[in-house]
């Protein structure tokens, strides 16, 4: 058997087994350093009013969360609908809107919906790398001292939602009454 | 008991591709002859026996059964007919059974034809399809049954969604389903030739046909695809590079290679192993296609809803089927040896370069489709790769393949002479240059690289003309060119037209987000949008705002109808956009949200030539269908064939 036609059965051996592994992993959360940390301050334009600034400080006393996306990024799309529905639910949802074109980014809420109350411009992805953003999209929940409570790596799902992150804010929420 | 009748059918149809895939194969090695005859009506029986279960399903769908499970979650009473039946293959289950109907369809049509290959292959050919078809049946019946019955059954179902409530996505599944199995005939024929250890001209020339009308399925199949987000997704732009759209490149960019080095293994007997890889190659991304769309693994907006029980089968499936054939030629294609010498100037080298760089935007797409895969599998990291990758890649790669198709189709096999070859390319070089001097001047805006693009397109367009004039002897008709020849012309010209679209859309489409108010007008791309406000429109099964927009310009007046819809079985709206369109350009509104005192914010697009890109993918679907139509494959008495010692078929064409 001559090596170079035995070299695509090896290629595909290794591809089958990367797609094994893809198989058995989940939209998870990370234990991630800068749970219970407090969440890192900065000072950012806003998308859609760029003459405006968001810090994280004008967050104090509030539960809220912090949603990285792009219009670039698939599987935003797929959590968008869940950030829509919390949002209309009240929740207070900050949107870093993380290496991304202004106009794309402006015509992609336009076409989804938009259930951010403030969104960060992050062009240079700083501030991604201050929150450790390992990839668009992640979800941070912060409590109303400025404290990440609850880390999403990828999409929200239903299920996540349910199970994880509602509790946690409803928790937050009796902590603070 | 229509629907377990269709059940019925499909436990059958497993047990006739079990015997189809392993007496006859048996029996090649074994030389019994009525075994290896079993292969044909097997194959037929087969056939038959799915379409009686999709007859059966579809026969649900129509009378609204929401007894049946799937049928309850894919439909509901006030859908209308047509997309009651596109329903049947609106979700996994169903899609899953319309693929294994079109495998089935394509084993019988193998069959049909087979008196054409000695019977040893072809039994093998059968033999190799039936393991796929099984493999999928088994997959439906053991994790994805559409006929699994709910009591008690509920008063309505819940509707199709309402995306895929539309014809082009109607029609879309059958044609991309049918190019992607329809690559199983390629890969049957791969691994029949495997097994016997043989790759000659008369074995290209069987691959060919089927090959060609598998691609033009494909493309179409694309085609139609990116046609229906164009206009029903409301993004307005016609390729997103998803990984479900990804899924359904790889294996056309894979078959397009297969096309072009199959002509030179038929033609020259060179690239031997390399084709029979190829072939093994489209259909294997086919297979991962499916299984990253029904798997879950990577996300996207048209993924099926996932099941990690299922992504197992499909992997273990996958698994088999291309481990298995390409285990099978590290074994057998050392003995492939192409001996045919070429020059370096010389049709083969030209095939070599469209397979070299064919290859490499196959790869770059399947590394952009599982980076993010890798990532998450070591860092635990979910990513998107975004489109500047992609669209990085395809401008460096496809434009020098784009400069070499115009002289490489006109090369001669095995030897060319440059002082031959190039005085004929003057003429559309020239011309395509000066056009894209030219271009320029008639534009809003000057954009060096739509000038050179455009140049390119021209150049690929106008270079089919010599190709086609050197086939033709002076004074004879050009009637008499043969229809391989023309089909590779008119596939090549699409390619052109197709540059051309992509140029003039990228470069030079206007896209307005605006807020409009009842009587005002606005000015687009040369055309005056006047808003005339909206009225309350009822449809079957949803409830429209429609607005309507007159647009003056261009030397007619259109009316255009928006809509936002609410479709009674779902919260979020759904954006309908209103589309003029035209050969030279297309006029896109789509309504946003109201704002109040009648006021809206609407998107409106002028998108110039964008027909182009689906009217060239056309054209090449309809290239490779008229190529493989071809005199020269038609049915000619069966090939003799001899037996050796141990059973290999040997063919003398």
């Amino acid at each position: 058997m001559k090596s170079r036609f035995a070299a695509p059965l090896l290629a595909f051996a290794a591809v089958i087994a990367l797609l094994a592994a893809g198989l058995a992993l989940k939209p998870h959360e990370l234990p991630s350093p800068f749970i219970g940390k407090p969440a890192p301050p900065f000072t950012l334009p806003r998308l859609l009013a760029p003459e405006e600034t968001f810090s994280v400080s004008q967050m104090k006393g509030n539960v809220w969360m912090l949603n990285v996306w792009a219009s670039w990024c698939a599987a935003c799309r797929d959590e968008h609908p869940l950030l829509n529905r919390l949002a209309q639910r009240g929740m207070r949802i900050v949107g870093l809107n993380y290496k991304d074109d202004p106009e794309d980014a402006a015509n992609w809420l336009r076409r989804f919906g938009n259930p951010y109350s403030h969104i960060p411009r992050d062009a240079g992805g700083d501030v991604g790398i201050e929150y450790g953003v390992y990839g668009v999209p992640e979800t941070y929940l912060i409590d109303g001292d400025g404290v990440i409570r609850f880390k999403q790596v990828g999409p929200l799902t239903a299920d996540a939602l349910r199970r994880k992150l509602l509790p946690a804010i409803e928790k937050l929420r009796g902590e603070k009454s | 008991m229509i629907a377990e009748l269709g059940h019925f059918a499909l436990i059958l149809a497993l047990v006739v591709a079990l015997a189809q895939a392993a007496l006859p194969l048996y029996a090649s090695f074994a030389g019994i002859p009525a075994w290896m005859a079993l292969a044909k009506p097997a194959a037929r029986a087969q056939f038959l026996l799915v379409a009686v279960a999709f007859a059966a399903l579809t026969h649900a769908f129509v009378n609204s059964d929401f007894s049946l499970l799937y049928v309850a979650n894919h439909s509901n009473r006030s859908l209308p007919l047509i997309y009651r039946v596109s329903g049947v293959w609106g979700g996994h289950e169903g899609s899953l059974l319309l693929w294994s109907l079109l495998l089935a369809a394509w084993g019988a049509a193998v069959a049909g034809r087979a008196r054409q290959l000695p019977d040893a292959f072809g039994a093998r050919v059968l033999a190799v399809m039936a393991m796929i078809s099984a493999g999928f049946l088994l997959f439906m019946l053991l994790t994805s049954n559409p006929f699994a019955r709910q009591f008690p059954a509920p008063p309505d179902g819940a509707d199709l969604n309402p995306l895929l409530q539309d014809i082009g996505l109607a029609v879309h599944p059958p044609m991309l389903y049918a190019g992607y199995v329809g690559f199983s005939v390629a890969f049957a024929f791969a691994v029949a030739a495997l097994i016997g250890g043989r790759v000659d001209a008369a074995w290209a020339r069987w691959a060919r046909p089927w090959t060609n009308i598998a691609w033009a399925f494909l493309t179409v199949g694309i085609a139609l695809g990116s046609w229906w987000a164009y206009y029903e997704l409301g993004w307005g732009g016609w390729w997103f590079w998803d990984p479900v759209e990804n899924a359904s490149f790889m294996p056309w960019l894979a078959g397009t290679a297969l096309i072009h080095s199959l002509a030179a293994t038929e033609k020259r007997g060179v690239f031997k192993a390399w084709t029979v890889l190829l072939a093994v190659f489209a259909f294997s991304l086919s297979l991962l296609g499916a299984f990253l769309v029904r798997s879950g693994v990577l996300t996207s907006v048209h993924a099926f809803a996932s099941d990690p029980a299922r992504g197992l089968f499909i992997l273990l499936l996958f698994a088999l089927a291309t481990g298995g054939a390409l285990a099978l030629y590290a074994w057998r294609a050392p003995r492939l040896a192409s001996r045919a010498g070429f020059e370096l100037l010389s049709r083969e080298s030209a095939l070599l370069i469209n397979n070299v760089f064919f290859g490499a935007l196959c790869f770059a797409v399947l590394l952009g489709t599982l980076y993010p895969l890798l990532l998450d599998a070591l860092r635990g990291a979910k990513i998107s790769v975004g489109p500047p990758y992609f669209n990085f890649l395809f401008a460096a790669l496809g434009a020098p393949l784009a400069l070499a198709v115009g002289a490489g189709a006109l090369l001669r096999w095995k030897k060319d002479r440059a002082r031959r070859v190039l005085p004929k390319l003057l003429a559309p070089a020239a011309l395509s240059l000066a056009a894209g001097l030219a271009l320029p001047a008639f534009l809003p805006h000057y954009s060096l690289r739509a000038a050179l693009a455009f140049a390119l397109g021209c150049w690929v367009m106008l270079s089919v003309v010599p190709v086609l004039r050197a086939a033709v002897p002076a004074g004879h008709m050009w009637t008499r060119i043969p229809r391989s020849l023309a089909g590779m012309a008119l596939a090549h010209f699409g390619v052109g037209v197709f540059i051309i679209g992509v140029t003039f859309t990228n470069a030079y489409s206007v896209e307005r987000d605006l807020r409009i108010a009842r009587g005002e007008t606005r000015e687009i791309g040369g055309y005056a949008f006047s808003f005339h406000g909206t009225a309350e429109h009822r449809g079957p099964n949803y409830q429209a705002t429609r607005g309507e927009f007159r647009v003056r310009g261009g030397g007619r007046d259109i009316t255009l109808h928006p809509e936002k819809r609410a479709y009674f079985s779902q919260e979020n709206p759904m954006t309908e956009a209103a589309i003029d369109a035209g050969f030279t350009r297309d006029l896109y509104v789509a309504l946003g949200e109201p704002l109040g005192d009648g006021a809206w914010s609407a998107r409106i697009y002028y998108k110039p030539f964008i027909r182009w890109i689906w009217l060239g993918a056309l054209l090449m679907a309809l290239g490779g269908a008229i190529a493989a139509s071809d005199a020269r494959y038609r049915s000619r008495a069966p090939a003799r064939m001899t037996q050796t010692a141990h059973g290999a078929a040997q063919v003398r064409a």
